[in-house]
């Protein structure tokens, strides 16, 4: 008779070894860079994007070795560049405006085009935001986007479509 | 230069200074085709003769660190070094070696190879097995020079077989037969 709360399916823990192997630094950020820097730039504007994708690879580089598994790389590198996003946001918030300067221009990127519907962008809920952007601007897969947002695939796929109905609705307007 | 790579000459300019870049690593052309030159901050740590073929950077991940970089400006002293040398100017490098790749025996042979066997010379297994006091090992001699992290520089190709003939390359028989050549050991 077994103990309470003892396993019965020890055999499942059987630890398997796996050899971590990282590809070199050089092939995640030739991989990612463009994606990533298009990313900020939807988010943040051109000025703050260059120094949140210097602040973003800076901070994966350093905690590059210590990474457990070379597994969604991607999911790992845009959840940092997620993070420098908010900080972003936040310093720029703290920051203060002189009035008699207009605020710099979000949403340039030619290829996105330049229309109204980056302007009205700003109205969506955060994490509807970060998940229209990751999809459309920065062209990710649904499974790294539930990383970022520490959420399910489904959820993300619940954020993306969300986001782009009520974008639709707002530009109706 | 477009706004992603302005960001990411800065990235790379930061991250060196920032003492990041564990690894850095280009690839130069060279009379015997390309070559992958990698260093740390110790220095010249890995030599590719087949930069195509073999996993190079694979190894430098697995072995030094995955903080691998291709930053050329690292490597300018080792790529003109190796212009004189191809250019006929040089026959030493001078140049400040990381031996982390090798261990024990193979690193002590390399060691005396590097610093013994001259431009225009040639030694056998059994040979250089002597000169580092073990002249039974010329069977091991012959693995440390299989597995030279540093070739051309740390130069096995100067070791031949006992009795003369060429023996393994890593860069190919061929490539070892250039060298020879270049350097007047070998008449073709």
């Amino acid at each position: 008779m077994s103990k309470i709360g003892e396993r019965s399916h020890t055999t499942a823990s059987a630890v398997v070894l796996i050899d971590v192997t990282l590809p070199p630094f050089q092939a995640v950020l030739d991989e990612h860079r463009h994606g990533v820097h298009r990313y900020l730039v939807a988010a943040v504007g051109t000025h703050d994007a260059n120094d949140c994708f210097q602040e973003t690879m800076l901070a994966a580089l350093r905690a590059y070795p210590t990474l457990a598994h070379g597994e969604n790389l991607g999911g790992w590198l845009y959840t940092i560049a997620h993070r420098k996003v908010i900080d972003a946001v936040r310093a720029r918030d703290r920051r203060p405006l002189p009035v008699d300067v207009v605020p710099e221009q979000r949403f340039e990127l030619a290829d996105l085009g330049d229309g109204p519907v980056w302007a009205v962008l700003e109205e969506l809920p955060p994490k509807q935001r970060t998940a229209v952007l990751l999809r459309h601007a920065a062209d990710r897969p649904y499974s790294e986007i539930a990383e970022v947002l520490e959420c399910t695939e489904a959820a993300a796929r619940q954020n993306v479509r969300a986001g782009l109905a009520r974008l639709r609705e707002e530009m109706r307007e | 230069m477009t706004s992603v790579d302005a960001a990411t000459a800065e990235f790379l300019k930061r991250a060196e200074k920032e003492g990041l870049v564990d690894v850095a690593y280009t690839t130069v052309d060279t009379p015997v085709g390309p070559i992958g030159l990698a260093a740390t901050d110790t220095g010249l740590v890995k030599v590719a003769l087949r930069p195509d073929e073999e996993d190079f950077l694979g190894e430098l991940c697995a072995n030094v660190s995955p903080r691998v970089l291709e930053q050329p400006a690292k490597l300018d002293a080792v790529r003109r070094q190796l212009d004189e040398y191809f250019d006929g100017r040089r026959t030493t490098f001078s140049l400040p070696i990381d031996w982390q790749l090798s261990h024990g025996f193979r690193r002590m042979v390399l060691e005396a190879l590097f610093s013994q066997v001259h431009f225009g010379e040639v030694v056998s297994y059994g040979e250089l097995a002597q000169r580092v006091g073990h002249p039974k090992a010329s069977r091991a001699v012959g693995t440390a020079m299989a597995t030279n992290p540093v070739p051309i520089v740390v130069p096995c190709h100067r070791v031949l077989r006992t009795g003369g003939s060429i023996g393994n390359y890593g860069g190919g028989v061929e490539m070892k037969r250039q060298l020879l050549t270049f350097e007047g050991s070998l008449l073709t």
